[in-house]
């Protein structure tokens, strides 16, 4: 968990802008490169299946290579194959392919909610965390210390709570409302942590002409501490939308909540023994999701660091002796 | 002397407590600044001159003692954008255009759109960069930055300008240009600067007066009057430039540099 945090934090230092052209074929390059990475994994899986033993390779009564039998590692066509084949022995049943889109998308809407909510709640803690030492002291720990607790415990929780309330006369809480709680959970912690960090970024003497111009600590966070926060900001949203994705497949999972690509994984495990290829068509359908999600997150660069916005660090003269501060 | 001085200060005394005690950063300022006049503070590092231009920009509230800015005090002065400040690091907000730079006081204080981008305009003539106004300050060298600072800084035409080592990361031909183009622009506004160096040479060349302060704790041991004929680039080699040099030398040593003519420097404190 504490590897976790520290990338968390890392991930949250200031993006640069790469010029406008060379962008382009980079991320052309960048795409074949990754999509001839996937193709090698496959040969690689296809070879094994071929020339591995059926039994695996034991050591010592130890397993350490894997069964080569198509139950154990079916192939990339029986994968296909399976994407194909009707759900159940219905006619008229949706293919399995249909039902790992379906629920990938259901996933997906839950996780998007999560990361919207945990963007807003990231971003409303951060905001009175700069403003008063007292705050950022008294809270910051907890937001630290939030992520050390293992989801699946706070999972039934959440829902047990949800479950007894009733928003409204004819609404009552919903178990999707579960997953979205949970999900904003693991995203709350990067965008409170890379905003405040980012509210934090402009120096004293920025501060301080504020201040000359009499400016109203509203005018100083909108005109400065918001703008100079996004560079810090983004890298955390994009952070917290990994983390929505997975809060939301293990909150789906820990919670029994129909619907969404978790749940389809587990029901599918459990087919796995007769159809082996569904959990892997369920696996990437997974993956997948989080490839959406990710390039959801991507347009807010284009949105929030327009090229042209060139960020290099200021000339660092020396800084003036802050009265009263720690000299 | 008669009339509403740009600044008054009378009795200034300045502490700042420490983890390692208490800091007597400024005792007994007494200072009048004319208005008009140009000003600068020099002395050695911790003497306070940096302190004192905060305290007049009420930055920083003194412990003791009374600062009055155009005949207000201090803080209304601050609130009623008195005064336009530049500091050793230009400051600009880098995601901001420079024309924007410019501007931000003006919008901070509720400036029309079309009135603020006038303003900007002139104000970018000024000081020669009528032609980087819609570029980034990333994209600027570091005088042309500190040039948008100026710009801003006076953006209000604020009756004060407080310059704190404006020049001070700047190499020594851009600094003499700036020091030209600063007295230019004071010329063309008639607005009294207070300006906080530790190049004599700078000193003498732009001020009226040159204010020597002293460390520990920080204090006002002389002010220097600076008469020389003309502010241009011929002052430099002018007696009465070297003259202002050594008297001010003395007044940072504290004691007479030999073979100063007789007749130049100012009132002893």
């Amino acid at each position: 968990m504490s590897e976790l945090l520290a990338t968390q934090i890392a991930a949250t230092a200031p993006v640069t802008a790469g010029r406008g052209g060379s962008r382009v074929r980079d991320g052309l390059r960048r795409s074949a490169m990754a999509l001839l990475g996937v193709l090698v994994l496959l040969l690689l899986w296809e070879l094994y299946r071929a020339l591995g033993p059926q039994a695996g390779v034991e050591v010592g009564g130890q397993r350490v290579l894997p069964r080569a039998d198509p139950r154990s590692m079916p192939g990339v066509l029986d994968v296909l194959r399976a994407v194909g084949e009707p759900e159940v022995a219905v006619p008229g049943s949706r293919s399995v392919g249909v039902a790992v889109l379906a629920s990938a998308w259901g996933t997906l809407k839950m996780a998007l909610g999560g990361w919207l909510l945990g963007a807003v709640v990231g971003i409303a803690l951060a905001v009175p965390m700069q403003r008063f030492r007292l705050v950022e002291r008294g809270l910051l720990p907890y937001v630290v210390l939030s992520q050390t607790v293992p989801i699946i415990a706070i999972a039934p929780l959440i829902s047990g709570w949800g479950g007894r309330l009733q928003l409204t006369p004819t609404l009552s809480w919903q178990p999707w409302m579960s997953v979205v709680v949970i999900s904003a959970y693991l995203a709350f912690c990067p965008v409170a942590l890379g905003m405040l960090r980012g509210l934090q970024a402009p120096t004293a003497a920025s501060a301080e002409l504020f201040t000359s111009f009499a400016a109203t600590s509203r005018q100083t966070l909108l005109r400065l501490r918001v703008p100079a926060s996004l560079p810090f900001l983004v890298p955390a949203l994009r952070l917290a939308a990994a983390q929505a994705v997975v809060g939301a497949i293990v909150a789906e999972i820990s919670t029994g909540t129909r619907g969404g690509i978790g749940r389809l994984i587990l029901q599918y495990a459990q087919q796995a023994t007769s159809s082996p290829g569904r959990l892997y068509a369920a696996i990437i359908g997974a993956a997948l999701l989080g490839l959406v999600a990710a390039a959801l997150v991507s347009l807010l660069d284009v949105v929030a660091l327009r090229p042209g916005r060139s960020r290099r660090p200021a000339p660092r003269t020396t800084p003036h002796p802050t009265p009263g501060g720690a000299t | 002397m008669t009339g509403t001085a740009a600044v008054e200060i009378r009795g200034l005394e300045q502490r700042f407590e420490t983890r390692r005690g208490s800091v007597h950063a400024l005792t007994g300022i007494d200072l009048r600044i004319e208005a008009g006049s140009f000003v600068s503070l020099i002395g050695p590092s911790g003497c306070g001159k940096s302190t004192l231009l905060r305290c007049i920009a009420d930055l920083v509230t003194p412990t003791g003692g009374e600062v009055l800015v155009g005949g207000v005090s201090a803080r209304r002065a601050r609130e009623e954008h008195h005064y336009g400040i530049a500091f050793q690091a230009a400051g600009l907000l880098d995601w901001r255009t420079v024309q924007r730079n410019v501007e931000l006081p003006l919008e901070l204080h509720g400036v029309g759109k079309r009135d603020r981008a006038a303003r900007a305009a002139h104000l970018l003539e000024m000081v020669g960069l009528a032609d980087f106004a819609r570029m980034r300050p990333a994209e600027l060298s570091g005088g042309m930055q500190q040039r948008v600072a100026i710009a801003r800084a006076l953006a209000e035409e604020p009756p004060l300008l407080l310059m704190d080592e404006p020049f001070g990361a700047l190499d020594e031909m851009t600094r003499e240009r700036m020091q030209a183009e600063l007295l230019a622009i004071r010329e063309r506004t008639g607005t009294t600067v207070v300006f906080v160096t530790h190049s004599i040479a700078e000193a003498v060349f732009c001020s009226t007066q040159v204010v020597v302060m002293s460390a520990r704790p920080g204090r006002i041991v002389r002010v220097v009057d600076v008469d020389l004929p003309t502010r241009d680039e011929d002052a430099r080699e002018h007696p009465s430039f070297f003259a202002g040099i050594t008297a001010v030398r003395e007044a940072l040593r504290g004691r007479p540099v030999r073979g100063v003519p007789a007749g130049l420097g100012g009132d002893d404190r």
